[in-house]
């Protein structure tokens, strides 16, 4: 099913539709993108245009109903659920908005679970996080606990969570939209020079203008659809 | 996965302690309230069980339990004694009669009637005097918790405390004279009277004069004789009924479980017990997950397969239900301990222990159940949304 591709992710003529009958809600309409291997992607547009649908389509946590999405040319509506979490567990790295630490983990412990969850030893996990928590900027608040740190820092953390396993996509939504200016651009800093390598791509969704300059590339979407891509912000 | 499975629970502290507590509070309603049951029910049978020697007791076929007597005519005791595999049989008169103490009360007492020869059916334990002591004049021995209470010497005066029985001391039972030679502990039975012993010929001159007052015959088997035969061959020969001592402690206890509403009154506190866990646990636990539920829609997110959350759940469980179980057989073992002196009925063998541990293993598969199913269907998607 692998095929070798330079492209991390392709999606021809996606479409998804939340609820039935009169209550169905289309939430992709036919989606074409293509996102290469190296490139931090971001994808911008009003609240409810699909954006959130359309990485969750990506990092296989939810079916599409129509077209094809491979991502590192696996088709995940195909694979059966196990297959397709385990995927998952080895390719893919969350960042999410409210940044969904465990409260009751430390720092260092949040960022073992992706390893723990592919049966990684403890001992050895727990140094793999260490090593990537320095990566970040963090290793010296290995031991707290998530309210013990600010929102930057539990981004950080979050950050270096969907790195240690060194997946091939990371997919971010909204990174910076609970943190202020300078702490998300300096989350952003560390996406690009710590997550960004030309063996993984990231996907980032995001409202917040401030931090398109970190994208390689942007896709405008409105209404399900893909409007526009484009290279710089100034293009928007 | 198991350590984040359990930090996850033991980090929201309240919540952890608040199911830990609904399991102990189950865990220590159920396994006390058996407890006393079992106590009680051991009580109805305290008689008999105190008996260790005869293999066998024979009494009237209508007789349902150790208390419902209808005396025998003496001379079934000679039947008895001829049929094949009865190596002796021995009378026992069981009746309650009236003491008068020394301040002119009346006492109501147990009083047992042994075989003046052999004295079999003695008191398990003799704490002053002997038991051949029975064989001089005018002799009974009391057991200790009449000697102590009931038949006590009242106090001289209001503020005073009354002046237990003791050697030498004499009691008038039925108008005749008896004279206390000896103290004796029995189990305690389901009849709160005091206990007396004494022979079988005397306790004959106690009694009211009546036709019949032979009680039970206690039967002893001949080496190699099967019980269960030797009492059919007496049922068959003499009409009377014959059962083993097992078998009557069985037909003592399904008489109170069968016309007393002893059964309904625990088992509604066991099941109330068990109800009560299951709402405070199993909601506590329910609750727990509910506001977990992102972090396992996360942990799904990132790759956890629903067989390893499952797990995680059950672990989650486990965990409480083996505090909650161990807490609550604990405060159980101690109010038994604490109570051990009392007028209490408890008692805890292994067979409570067990069924409090699957009870309380039920409220926590049910209460898994429940998250497990919510966390299963869980879309990971959730993760995203904010």
């Amino acid at each position: 099913m692998t095929t070798a591709t330079q492209f991390a992710v392709t999606c021809h003529g996606v479409t998804k539709t939340y609820g039935t009958g009169p209550d169905r809600v289309p939430a992709l309409r036919g989606i074409d993108l293509e996102v290469a291997a190296g490139e931090l992607l971001m994808l911008v547009g009003p609240s409810g245009c699909g954006k959130t649908t359309l990485i969750s389509v990506i990092a296989g946590i939810l079916d599409h109903d129509e077209g094809e999405v491979r991502v590192f040319g696996e088709d995940l509506k195909a694979a059966k659920q196990n297959a397709r979490t385990r995927f998952r567990g080895r390719n893919v790295g969350f960042v999410f908005q409210a940044f969904n630490l465990l409260p009751a983990l430390t720092a260092l412990e949040n960022v073992a679970v992706p390893l723990l969850i592919l049966g990684e030893p403890r001992k050895r996990a727990l140094e793999r996080a260490q090593a990537t928590l320095e990566k970040v900027g963090l290793a010296e608040r290995s031991g707290s606990l998530p309210a013990q740190l600010s929102g930057g820092q539990q981004q950080r953390v979050a950050i270096a969570r969907a790195l240690v396993h060194e997946p091939r996509l990371i997919v971010c939504d909204e990174p910076t939209s609970s943190l202020d200016h300078e702490t998300g651009h300096k989350v952003m800093q560390v996406m690009r020079s710590v997550a960004l390598s030309q063996e993984r791509a990231l996907v980032v969704v995001t409202h917040d203008a401030r931090i398109f300059e970190f994208a390689d590339r942007i896709a405008r979407m409105d209404d399900g659809r893909i409007q526009k891509v484009v290279s710089s912000p100034a293009e928007l | 996965m198991n350590r984040v499975a359990l930090k996850m629970l033991m980090g929201d502290r309240a919540k952890y302690i608040g199911i830990v507590f609904g399991i102990t509070f189950a865990s220590l309603l159920i396994t006390q309230q058996m407890s006393i049951f079992v106590g009680i029910m051991a009580r109805t049978f305290g008689s008999i069980a105190d008996l260790s020697q005869p293999d066998v007791w024979v009494m009237d076929p209508k007789v349902m339990m150790i208390d419902d007597i209808k005396p025998l005519q003496s001379t079934q005791l000679y039947r008895v004694r001829g049929i094949e595999g009865v190596e002796w049989a021995v009378p026992l008169y069981r009746g309650l009669l009236k003491a008068r103490l020394s301040n002119g009360s009346f006492q109501t007492c147990t009083v047992t009637g042994l075989d003046d020869t052999t004295l079999l059916g003695g008191p398990p334990e003799m704490l002053e005097g002997r038991l051949e002591d029975l064989r001089l004049t005018d002799s009974v021995i009391v057991d200790i918790a009449g000697a102590t209470g009931r038949l006590a010497k009242p106090a001289a005066t209001p503020e005073g405390r009354p002046t237990p029985l003791k050697l030498g001391d004499t009691l008038e039972i039925n108008d005749k004279r008896a004279t206390v030679v000896g103290i004796c502990r029995v189990q305690r039975t389901f009849q709160s009277q005091p206990v007396v012993y004494t022979t079988y010929s005397r306790a004959m001159s106690f009694a009211p004069r009546e036709r019949k007052l032979l009680s039970f015959i206690l039967v002893g088997l001949e080496p190699g004789a099967r019980a269960p035969e030797v009492c059919e061959r007496i049922q068959e020969r003499t009409g009377l009924q014959a059962v083993t001592r097992d078998d009557f402690i069985w037909m003592t206890m399904n008489y109170f479980l069968k016309y007393t509403g002893i059964p309904i009154n625990f088992g509604t506190a066991v099941l109330l017990g068990f109800f009560v866990g299951i709402a405070i646990a199993g909601m506590t636990f329910f609750n727990f997950t509910q506001d977990n539920l992102k972090q396992f829609g996360a942990l799904k997110a990132m790759g956890t397969t629903n067989g390893t959350l499952l797990r995680m759940i059950l672990l989650q469980s486990s965990m409480v239900g083996a505090i909650g179980y161990g807490m609550g057989v604990g405060a159980a073992s101690l109010f038994g301990y604490l109570t051990r002196n009392s007028e209490l009925a408890f008692r805890m063998p292994w067979q409570v222990l067990a069924i409090s541990a699957c009870a309380v293993l039920f409220i926590c598969v049910v209460s898994a159940l429940f998250s497990i199913r919510k966390v299963i269907k869980l879309e990971p998607a959730i993760v995203f949304k904010s």
